[in-house]
């Protein structure tokens, strides 16, 4: 077995960004049944690594389609294009600017009055405008449109890194 | 069949042959060992019928050692060289130990690595050589039970605790003798201990407050698949605090004073204890100290510790949200821990979750009969069980970058074992080596991160600043354990380093220590190292002989076939003639031999996984 395969046939799923996470889930627990260090603590050493290689290699593929910012890059990737910080460059305007809002909305929450509330505000607008993307990049990437799905990891990228600061601000909040 | 034949009687080992294997619960209050017989797991007792072992080492002068009552007796009378919560200092530095508490009843000393050492009247002691002392008790009252050897323990540590700590932890182990077959998270311990029943399904919580510790942790069970989707908690908060908050106060009205000798604080905060305990069942307990006399009620305890239990409910809290979950999609929530005997932490957490915790099994007992579950799949004695524990590092991994900054390379609540690789480059023209220092924690700032090792990647050709291109790449095992390489991509330079720690011990001194140990017990060594060599030898042989007997026809021509028949006559012959050293040479010798074959059979297996799942299959089951 060649485990430079794609990660969708490592777990027998359909190449494509809407994908079934329960069976994703049960897919990777089966292989984990069958490849898990603790399954093979009686055999030789040799087994022992090759199976602690194969282990770490279905959680890393495992971790990338969970997630629906590297699932996207993956696909990305697998249509041969490039993703990353160059991207960025070639989003339009408009868009930077409804981010750069969306830092200072962040950023007046800890001044708030009710800091809980307009971060839950501002949470749910990032969280329902990544939920939209993931929707076009599933579009885009079904009619192999390459460009419109790079635009839109690079966007993605933009709310996941909110979401974090977001999630991050949670944390601190809690601590008061 | 041939193989078959080449095993004699009384040659060849056994191969059903049931191993003895433990799970210890190394707490900071109380340690507690079990061992799964018949399928049922177990709590092993001292002579006098104890399960629990009090987490208490007392030193004395004439060199002799007490562990557990005996040295809690003593705790009054001899605070300098009797040790309590060592857990809390397990692999930790000298500045996380001020921040523990103010009121020390110990004198430390710096240690030859930088660790802090117990100062006593029979020399300088580290946590370590501490912890191993109840772990060697654990581990005599588990051979004579068991009658004979161990073959190994699952020993189970805070979820919480970072790579310094797990590894220290690692180390005591060692120095007890025994062979660690998995460091398990208590909380996952735990779970295990309550998901017997392997047709659970769920979304469970595990709320483990202990002497010192505090966890929670998030997993969710299918099918036997324990899968941990995230994990939180304090490595430095549990029921101790509860007894000092309450020593405090009762310090503040007994007019004692704010400088106590040790003889003092040792007994104030024996007295909170028992108020507390005695107030997990009444509502008022009267207490004494010195000329004062007054009584304690569970509303001022509940006053007095609602700070501390808030921050394990905001560590909850933080908890369900890595995981995604909200506090209601949790099915179960489990209680483990003595601590959570405490009225108020019960409440308390019924209110967070909006459910009835379980407490069927005793929470001091629940985390050992977990490890021993684990400890008898790990050494092989439950063939086909279905129990599997998918793990995360409680931690982000990262390296230190320009300006002082923590990159992280491995984040918190990630699966292991994992592997993660970045590339860096280069900062100043004609840079020929680059220091790499390793760090653990979420914060920005390296200061803000434990610092768990530095090695340098030295040699490398000198060139342009920013085209260098070195590749650092980080590796947890399922221990979650951590290790480290760096190479050059475009010399093929490299460096490598085991993590170990910055608080733990080297390797020299873990050897030294060993060897002291081991000192006036030769023989006893000579005895585990030809055992544990006999172990590897069966394992190999048992393993090999079934695989060559389910695919060695397939897999291999005559020729590879008839060596490795050879290479195994060989090993069961050395394996009964008592040379450790002839053992493991040929141990080593078979298994360069088969590891082609062993290679292939993965393959094969991997092939055959796989080619279950078809595009058919995935319409129909969507």
């Amino acid at each position: 077995m060649d485990i430079t395969n794609n990660y969708f046939e490592v777990f027998g799923l359909p190449v494509e960004y809407d994908i079934n996470l329960r069976q994703l889930s049960e897919r990777y627990h089966d292989l984990q049944r069958q490849f898990h260090p603790d399954r093979h603590v009686a055999k030789t050493a040799r087994e022992r690594r090759l199976s602690e290689q194969y282990t770490t290699f279905v959680n890393q593929a495992y971790g990338e389609l969970k997630s629906p910012l590297q699932r996207a890059e993956y696909l990305l990737g697998m249509m041969g294009a490039d993703h990353g910080d160059e991207l960025l460059s070639t989003l339009d305007p408009d868009f930077l600017m409804e981010q750069m809002s969306l830092r200072e909305a962040l950023a007046e929450v800890r001044e708030a009055d009710d800091s809980e509330a307009s971060l839950q505000e501002v949470a749910n607008h990032a969280t329902s405008h990544y939920a939209a993307l993931q929707r076009e990049f599933s579009e885009q990437y079904s009619r192999a449109d390459v460009h419109s799905a790079a635009d839109t990891v690079a966007r993605m990228q933009f709310f996941y890194k909110l979401l974090k600061e977001i999630e991050q601000l949670e944390h601190e909040l809690d601590d008061y | 069949m041939v193989l078959l034949q080449i095993s004699e009687p009384g040659q060849s080992p056994e191969p059903h042959q049931h191993r003895r294997a433990v799970g210890i619960d190394l707490g900071t209050t109380n340690s507690l060992v079990a061992t799964v017989r018949s399928g049922t797991p177990e709590l092993l007792t001292d002579s006098a019928g104890n399960q629990l072992l009090p987490s208490v080492v007392r030193y004395q002068a004439n060199g002799a050692v007490a562990v557990g009552t005996q040295a809690y007796d003593a705790l009054v009378e001899d605070p300098l060289n009797t040790l309590v919560s060592v857990k809390r200092f397990i692999g930790r530095g000298a500045e996380d130990i001020k921040r523990l508490g103010t009121q020390l009843p110990y004198e430390l000393v710096s240690g030859s690595a930088g660790m802090p050492n117990f100062r006593t009247c029979a020399g300088d002691i580290s946590p370590v050589a501490a912890s191993a002392e109840i772990l060697k008790i654990l581990v005599e009252r588990s051979e004579s039970a068991l009658g004979g050897p161990l073959d190994g323990a699952v020993i189970t540590v805070p979820a919480y605790f970072d790579e310094s700590q797990r590894q220290a932890t690692k180390d005591a182990a060692t120095l007890a003798g025994l062979k660690v077959l998995r460091l398990l998270n208590e909380p996952t311990a735990a779970a295990v201990a309550y998901g017997l029943d392997q047709q659970g399904e769920g979304l469970i919580a595990v709320y483990d407050l202990g002497g010192g510790t505090f966890d929670i942790s998030v997993l969710r069970l299918s099918r036997g698949v324990f899968e941990v989707l995230s994990t939180g908690g304090d490595s430095a908060l549990g029921g101790d605090d509860f007894d000092r908050a309450l020593a405090g106060w009762i310090g503040e009205q007994a007019d004692l004073g704010d400088n106590l000798d040790p003889f003092q604080q040792r007994q104030l905060l024996k007295l909170a204890r028992n108020a507390k305990e005695a107030l997990s069942v009444s509502e008022q307990t009267p207490v004494s100290v010195a000329d004062w006399q007054g009584s304690v009620s569970r509303s001022l305890l509940n006053e007095l510790i609602d700070p501390l239990i808030a921050k394990t409910l905001q560590a909850c809290k933080r908890a369900l949200r890595d995981a995604g979950v909200q506090a209601t999609d949790i099915d179960n929530v489990v209680m483990v821990g003595g601590s959570t005997r405490t009225h108020r932490v019960k409440e308390r957490v019924r209110e967070v979750f909006g459910r009835e915790p379980l407490l069927n099994v005793d929470p001091d007992q629940v985390v050992a009969v977990g490890a021993a579950l684990q400890a008898d799949v790990l050494v092989g004695n439950r063939p086909g069980d279905e129990t599997l524990l998918l793990d995360v590092i409680p931690l982000s991994l990262g390296i230190e970058t320009m300006g002082g900054l923590m990159e992280k390379m491995i984040y918190r609540n990630t699966t292991i074992p994992v592997a993660k690789a970045q590339d860096f480059t280069t900062f100043k023209d004609g840079q020929t080596a680059m220091a790499i220092h390793v760090l653990q924690g979420e914060r920005e700032l390296v200061s803000d991160c434990r610092s768990l090792a530095r090695f340098e990647l030295r040699n490398i050709p000198p060139m342009v600043a920013g085209s260098a291109k070195i590749r650092v790449k980080f590796q947890v095992d399922a221990d979650g354990l951590l290790s480290v390489s760096a190479r050059e991509l475009v010399s093929g330079v490299e460096s490598h380093v085991d993590v170990k720690p910055s608080y733990g011990l080297n390797d020299d001194e873990v050897t030294r220590m060993l060897r002291e140990s081991y000192t006036h017990a030769k023989d006893d060594m000579q005895l585990r190292a030809l055992r544990e060599q006999q172990v590897e030898a069966d394992r190999l042989f048992e393993d090999l002989s079934a695989a060559l007997t389910q695919d060695g026809k397939a897999l291999l021509d005559d020729r590879e076939y008839h060596c490795l028949e050879v290479a195994l006559e060989d090993l069961g012959r050395v394996r009964n003639s008592g040379r450790h050293r002839d053992i493991a040479r040929h141990v080593e010798i078979v298994s360069k031999t088969s590891e082609e074959f062993a290679a292939r059979r993965m393959n094969a297996s991997i092939k055959k996984a796989l080619a279950g799942h078809s595009i058919d299959e995935i319409d129909r089951g969507e």
